[in-house]
């Protein structure tokens, strides 16, 4: 194994040279060789020889023997669904250039792929999770009568699939599909309601104590500095232990409790951005024009403070978004946060996890796992693309 | 030097004094908790006997700002309290069942997520920064850009989604990795190595990115700067200016990055410890949380908030150190 490993690169090595020896040759010294390192001639090599494995091991994916088959169902489903996203992402930026006002198509004009990939997948996402109870074939919590429990997914008859649940069923037959579906719902809604609410605590105390200063500014500012010296995540749990005993005798659901808390733990690094671009803003004359008119705090604070605080705010949406829906699946994986019977991807992953363990004979029984985890990372990815080309954009387009 | 002294002084008082305060955000909200442990431990039908007893054998029942200076004396001297376990519990009742304190329970699992951040640092630090280079010298190829995607997209995805990956590829279908970390103590170094190995991979994949990102920043940041201009000039060839020149002054922020995600490490196991049933105290910390054994999840808390807070203020002093504009203030 090591063995072959060695001689790989060495053969790589020597190709490398090769192929830069040739491209002087070949192309009577263009600069791009002459002046070629040979770290960048065995970079092209290695890349080459990257993607030549990938072929290799596509065909292998589409092999008729099965157990070879197997084997690299997992990567052909990932380069097929690389190939896919890529195209769609593509199709979505021609119609994006074509389609709708001057301002959209300007927009689109000056989008990196990864950015039109992250808008494509934003909205599908939305319209799932907005429409879930139409495009779903079945309830969340339905247990359809007569269905076995754990149907493979893939709707294969012969590999212990059914064509009318796809997706295959769970432990305790369910639609996996419908539960994917209503996840949308119930995992980003409330990711991004904990979201909303972050930000308005944060948010408001943070203008307000650029606004005021004093007293206000110092306490809230040193109350943050403790919250943030203690990690979110394990804060997060051990409030959730808490509230998992007062939840039952005050009568509200846990996850009334776990929005709560999310959103005052990830209200600080909120708090911290509002009051750092406030003060920034608090100093300009339009304001000190606005309090000698004899604008009230309201007025100064979201008329005069907050649109002029939006671009850095909004990246900052995006950012934080992420954070809370990871946190929100972390907390509901490891078993503390959305509470069954609601569906989750979190919950699901942590249910069906065991069945990766079957890949290799029978790779269709280990996607249901990973296409709830994969749900999850696909919005965080897609989030983070388009805040990372939005902050680019602000940043005026330098290195 | 005396000023420098100054401030770290400085800083590390400041330290001692928000993790005083953490201790006590802590006990408070332990405190919150309705009813008591011995009324948890005894359940419905206890005798008001019983219960007082226990309360009294706990110290439960003194006032909460007693038991605060109590429970904090008592963690400055190493010892935590009595875990509330139901295993532990038959100590109270007098069937000793060799129950353990939460300090040692919590000491072999400690040294074993420290040993699994030692490894992770071990593998991340090296490559990532190896990684910023190269795409700092490759900036705004093909190879840049690809590695831009991966960081992002790795950063960005859960954690179990990452370990579930790496067990699949790496443990199912190509059997290099046990998918179980089942280290117990008196194993072998390799064989513990091997055995901590996805996991320490999947925290890899997660804290890379950062670091990477911020060694190609502050590269480029410095690649205006006319004294690599000097250097290209001379005919020097770019690795040689990036890792000769650049790299070093370039180290400072790269320094503060690494001690912020080694303080990210020792948080974030807690999601892998799970999905590996890697025995470290993120696991131990994730079932105290599910049977509510608070004086574990207490201990817990407090050690992953030294650990933070530690880390961040090493961050904080190593900026000050490496940084003269910062270590003469006016």
């Amino acid at each position: 194994m090591i063995l072959w490993a060695v001689i790989a690169l060495v053969g790589m090595a020597a190709l490398a040279w090769v192929f830069r020896f040739a491209g002087q040759s070949v192309t009577g010294n263009a600069p791009k060789f002459r002046d070629m390192p040979y770290g960048v001639a065995f970079g092209y090599v290695l890349g080459a020889a990257a993607l030549l494995w990938l072929i290799w091991a596509y065909t292998q994916g589409r092999s008729s023997e099965q157990a070879i088959a197997n084997k690299f169902f997992f990567l052909r489903i990932a380069i097929e669904g690389f190939i896919l996203f890529a195209i769609a992402a593509w199709v979505f930026r021609v119609l994006g250039r074509s389609v709708g006002t001057a301002w959209s198509k300007k927009m689109f004009r000056s989008m990196p792929l990864t950015a039109s990939f992250g808008i494509l997948t934003i909205i599908i996402y939305a319209i799932f999770a907005i429409f879930a109870g139409v495009i779903a074939p079945y309830g969340q919590e339905q247990i359809i009568p007569g269905v076995a429990a754990n149907i493979v997914p893939g709707g294969d008859p012969a590999l212990g699939g059914d064509p009318e649940f796809y997706f295959g069923t769970d432990q305790i037959g369910r639609d996996i599909l419908s539960r994917l579906i209503y996840g949308a719902q119930n995992t980003v809604g409330i990711a991004f309601a904990t979201t909303l609410l972050a930000f308005f605590i944060g948010g408001t105390l943070g203008f307000l104590a650029a606004t005021l200063g004093g007293w206000l500014d110092q306490v809230l500012s040193r109350m943050v500095d403790v919250l943030m010296a203690i990690p979110s995540l394990i804060f997060a749990l051990l409030l959730m232990t808490i509230a998992s005993v007062w939840a039952p005798q005050l009568g509200i659901p846990l996850t009334v409790f776990m929005v709560i808390i999310i959103a005052v733990i990830d209200s600080t690094r909120v708090y911290r951005l509002a009051r750092a671009v406030g003060q920034n803003i608090v100093v300009m004359d339009y304001i000190e024009a606005a309090k000698l008119r004899g604008e009230g705090l309201g007025y100064l604070v979201f008329k005069e403070i907050l649109p002029n605080a939006t671009a850095p705010l909004l990246a900052e949406f995006g950012l934080r978004f992420c954070f809370v829906f990871l946190t929100i699946a972390a907390l509901s994986f490891l078993g503390v946060g959305i509470q069954p019977p609601l569906a989750d991807w979190g919950t699901m992953v942590r249910d069906l996890g065991g069945f990766v363990n079957y890949a290799q004979f029978a790779p269709l029984a280990a996607t249901a796992p990973l296409l709830a985890a994969g749900a999850i990372a696909l919005l965080t990815v897609a989030v983070n693309f388009v805040v990372d080309w939005m902050l680019h954009k602000s940043s005026g387009l330098k290195e | 030097m005396g000023n420098v002294l100054k401030i770290i002084l400085q800083r590390l008082a400041l330290g001692l004094l928000t993790l005083l305060i953490v201790s006590i955000v802590i006990f408070v909200a332990v405190n919150l908790l309705p009813g008591d442990f011995a009324q948890s431990i005894l359940g419905q039908g206890a005798t008001p006997e019983a219960v007082a007893s226990i309360r009294a054998d706990l110290g439960l029942d003194q006032p909460p700002v007693t038991r605060y200076f109590q429970w904090l004396g008592g963690v400055l001297q190493g010892d935590l309290g009595t875990s509330f376990a139901q295993a532990n519990f038959a100590s109270f009742t007098g069937t000793d069942s060799g129950a353990t304190t939460v300090a040692q329970q919590i000491a072999p699992r400690f040294a074993n997520t420290m040993f699994l951040a030692m490894v992770t640092a071990a593998i991340a630090v090296p490559f990532s920064i190896m990684l910023g280079v190269l795409a700092a010298l490759y900036r705004n190829t093909v190879f840049d850009r690809a590695t831009n995607i991966f960081t992002l997209s790795s950063i960005s995805s859960p954690e179990f989604f990452l370990a579930y990956i790496l067990i699949l590829f790496l443990a199912v279908l190509n059997p290099i990795f046990p998918s179980l970390s089942n280290i117990f103590e008196g194993m072998a170094f390799s064989e513990r190595l091997e055995k901590s190995m996805l996991p320490a991979l999947t925290l890899t994949l997660v804290v890379t990115a950062h670091m990477m990102r911020m060694t190609r920043a502050a590269i480029i940041n410095l690649l205006a700067s006319p004294y690599i201009e000097m250097a290209r000039l001379k005919g020097l060839s770019p690795m040689r200016v990036i890792v000769k020149h650049a790299l070093p002054n370039a180290l400072a922020p790269i320094i503060n990055v690494i001690a912020l995600n080694l303080a990210y490490l020792i948080t974030g196991v807690v999601v892998v410890e799970v999905v590996f049933v890697y025995p470290g105290i993120g696991q131990l910390f994730v079932d105290s949380v599910k049977i509510r054994d608070i004086p574990v999840v207490q201990a817990c808390c407090l050690i992953f908030a030294t650990a933070f807070i530690l880390l961040n203020l090493t961050a904080d002093i190593m900026s000050i150190l490496s940084n003269p504009r910062l270590r003469h203030p006016k």
